[in-house]
């Protein structure tokens, strides 16, 4: 080889192919609704096929409404999820209710399906920490230091391995920005070094805020990131929501078995802004740029599979969307009757055996709260 | 009872919480086979196994941040950072989500996690490896801070700290280590976490101090006495939160008090101490508050570091300016 390149070493050759492995992206259904892989297609039933999409839609509608809360005023920080429906739906459907999971701010569809409720969803967006009392389930709440969640997890799927629980992972999301903090590396190469059962779940949705994924990393892939840990990885489609189910659930046996830890990245696109607090995109990628992402758009893809197999109406889906969206206006509803959030309570829940300090500005504001 | 060091008293205070609870875990870098740089885990990984007490990748937020998924499924951990400097690679944890977390779940989920950390000077170590970051980390609500003065102390302050349901940063003398002994019962005892002790009674003057400025403290006391000056010398052994009532008591009695600390001066325990003295109690004082700390520059490396750490000297020295104001 030195002879051939005149280097002792071909770094070059080295790097043009070190990404091969991970550029194979994984694809049941392709964007122009084409069936890719019929032999893991057919393994779906028709039931399976009419749920997925009812998920999509499901969270397609509450993004719209959450949107109209937040014109409305009636939420605070809420990060829109249009255009990853499958990315997230896909995924959460090869939970079992024993996995734990890890979410970042992006990720409330995927808690609520695991257990949260909707209006649990609302009470965090609006700035009450009741809506992060999960009780029993396994649901952490959604990160906003991302990265985090990534060392964090690998400590619950250690805590798992060493519950001696047999059928039980950890599942932890980010994003292309996520996987370039420390706690990243930090928490793959935790997890693979105890070999716990653990599922890196990375969405590329293209964006950081205003940061294009090219400026991320030179890295061809993010799925990449597992290997020098030691963890295996796959880039999936991730508007392909047949594709991210059967990756994910892959993964998830893999893990579950005692194998380490799995690395999913899901190929998808954040159609909108990065949340409800004034971002334009507008100012930093053009509709030019945007476009052919829509055209992959995951609804688009399932409608007209099912259309086809004659398993699904538009006039059915605006029916559910309607139904989706009274029962997000309920739990609103809910959310908004709920008690504010008091001093008191933070004070009281600051540490369990409150400090003398804390037990006078109790009293403090117990009396400015009863004026 | 058994004459044992500092280092020894915490280690026989991890032998009682591991052998009483099942789920405390014990692990960091080099905790394992080594028993630590310091040998303060030794012997824990034979006794209880390599499930129990086990040891980490290099990484000090990937430590920590393995305590909080350990703790959220059901664990007791009680890792270890090799040496407090080490801890600004995993601040995130410590004060952006272990410290949170109990609020964030509604008061329902706890964070039971002990950080143990060596911490303060006087060893000529290599940079980073002496340091006196408590003034950082007091102001996290959410986290106890506490450590011991005397082996005594530290074994029943860690089995107080890894009992108690909140996560508390124990810090742990580089100095007192091995220069210190005391007899230690055997088996459990606790001694609380949040109250100060007055290591000497006294009438004349109040010594505020923690940690190894307890001994330089009580050194200067010791002479005084020769000279009938009685001075009170109290150890705060939790900063946060700090047990003001017990300094407040002192100072109504002595009504002088001077503030030692081996950190450095801005902000932090030392100035803490003085603005609630100040805010509650300065109409029981004759002279101004006196404070003795490190000057306010990085923590020095190994030529300097003995000039610069307040020691017996500076104490008295501030201790007679109060007492002659």
């Amino acid at each position: 080889m030195a002879k051939k390149t005149g280097h002792v070493i071909d770094f070059a050759s080295i790097k043009a192919t070190m990404s091969d492995p991970y550029k194979k992206t994984f694809q049941i259904v392709d964007e122009n609704a084409k069936i890719v892989n019929q032999e893991l297609f057919d393994t779906f039933s028709d039931d399976q096929l009419v749920d997925f999409m009812k998920k999509m839609v499901w969270e397609r509608a509450l993004h719209e409404q959450t949107m109209n809360f937040s014109r409305q005023g009636r939420l605070g920080f809420y990060a829109p999820t249009y255009g990853e429906e499958a990315s997230e739906m896909g995924s959460v459907s090869a939970f079992k209710d024993q996995d734990f999971l890890f979410p970042a701010y992006r990720d409330l569809p995927q808690l609520i399906q695991h257990g949260a409720s909707v209006t649990q969803g609302f009470l965090w967006s609006k700035g009450n920490a009741v809506g992060d009392d999960y009780g029993e389930t396994r649901n952490w709440f959604p990160q906003i230091i991302i990265g985090a969640q990534y060392v964090e997890s690998a400590g619950a799927a250690l805590g798992i391995k060493k519950n001696g629980e047999k059928d039980a992972v950890a599942f932890v999301y980010t994003g292309d920005g996520g996987t370039s903090q420390g706690d990243f590396y930090e928490g793959v190469n935790f997890a693979s070094s105890f070999q716990a059962p653990e599922v890196f779940m990375v969405q590329n949705n293209g964006w950081a805020i205003s940061v294009p994924r090219k400026t991320q990393t030179a890295a061809e892939t993010l799925a990449q990131k597992g290997v020098a840990s030691g963890v295996p990885a796959v880039q999936v489609d991730g508007m392909d929501v047949l594709a991210v189910y059967l990756a994910t659930k892959e993964a998830r046996e893999f893990a579950a078995a005692g194998n380490g830890p799995v690395l999913v990245e899901t190929l998808t696109y954040r159609y909108g802004a990065h949340s409800s607090a004034g971002d334009d995109p507008s100012r930093y990628r053009t509709k030019e740029e945007e476009k052919p992402w829509f055209d992959r758009d995951p609804l688009i893809r399932m409608r007209k599979i099912l259309t086809d197999k004659g398993l699904w109406s538009q006039d059915q889906e605006d029916k559910l969307v309607e139904e989706y969206k009274d029962s997000f206006k309920a739990s609103m509803k809910e959310a908004e009757n709920t008690p504010t959030q008091s001093v008191v309570d933070m004070l009281k829940t600051t540490f369990e055996e409150p400090t003398p300090q804390i037990k006078a500005d109790i009293a403090r504001f117990e009396a400015k709260e009863s004026k | 009872m058994a004459k044992l060091t500092y280092i020894k008293a915490i280690t026989d205070g991890l032998d009682v919480v591991l052998g009483e609870d099942p789920k405390t875990l014990i692990f960091g870098e080099d905790v394992g086979k080594n028993g630590g740089v310091f040998r303060t885990t030794q012997g824990l990984q034979d006794k209880y196994g390599e499930d129990r007490v086990f040891d980490t990748p290099l990484a000090e937020s990937g430590i920590l941040g393995l305590s909080i998924g350990l703790a959220a499924t059901g664990w007791r951990p009680i890792p270890e950072i090799q040496f407090m400097g080490f801890t600004f690679e995993a601040v995130d944890s410590l004060g952006g989500q272990m410290s949170r977390n109990r609020f964030r779940f509604s008061g329902k989920r706890a964070m039971p996690i002990t950080v143990r950390t060596p911490f303060g000077g006087g060893t000529h170590t290599a940079e980073m490896h002496a340091d006196n970051l408590e003034n950082y980390y007091i102001g996290t609500p959410g986290l106890r801070v506490v450590t011991p003065a005397n082996p005594y102390d530290a074994k029943g302050m860690v089995i107080s700290a890894v009992e108690n349901n909140d996560p508390v940063l124990f810090l742990e003398n580089l100095k007192l280590y091995r220069s210190m002994k005391d007899e230690i019962p055997e088996g459990k005892y606790t001694v609380p976490l949040d109250t100060a002790k007055v290591a000497r009674e006294g009438s004349d003057i109040t010594i505020v101090a923690y940690s190894a400025e307890v001994n330089e403290s009580l050194k200067v006391a010791d002479k005084l006495a020769k000279e009938n000056i009685s001075a009170e010398v109290i150890d705060l052994r939790s900063l946060s939160p700090i047990d003001t009532d017990t300094i407040f008591k002192s100072v109504e009695k002595t009504h002088k008090v001077v503030i030692v600390q081996e950190a450095q001066k801005m902000a932090g325990v030392g100035a803490h101490v003085a603005s609630e003295i100040a805010e509650h109690a300065i109409m029981n004082l004759d002279a101004p508050i006196g404070r003795v700390a490190a000057p306010d520059t990085v923590y020095p490396w190994a030529q300097v570091e003995n000039d610069w750490l307040p020691n017996a000297d500076d104490i008295e020295e501030k201790v007679r300016e109060i007492l002659n104001y």
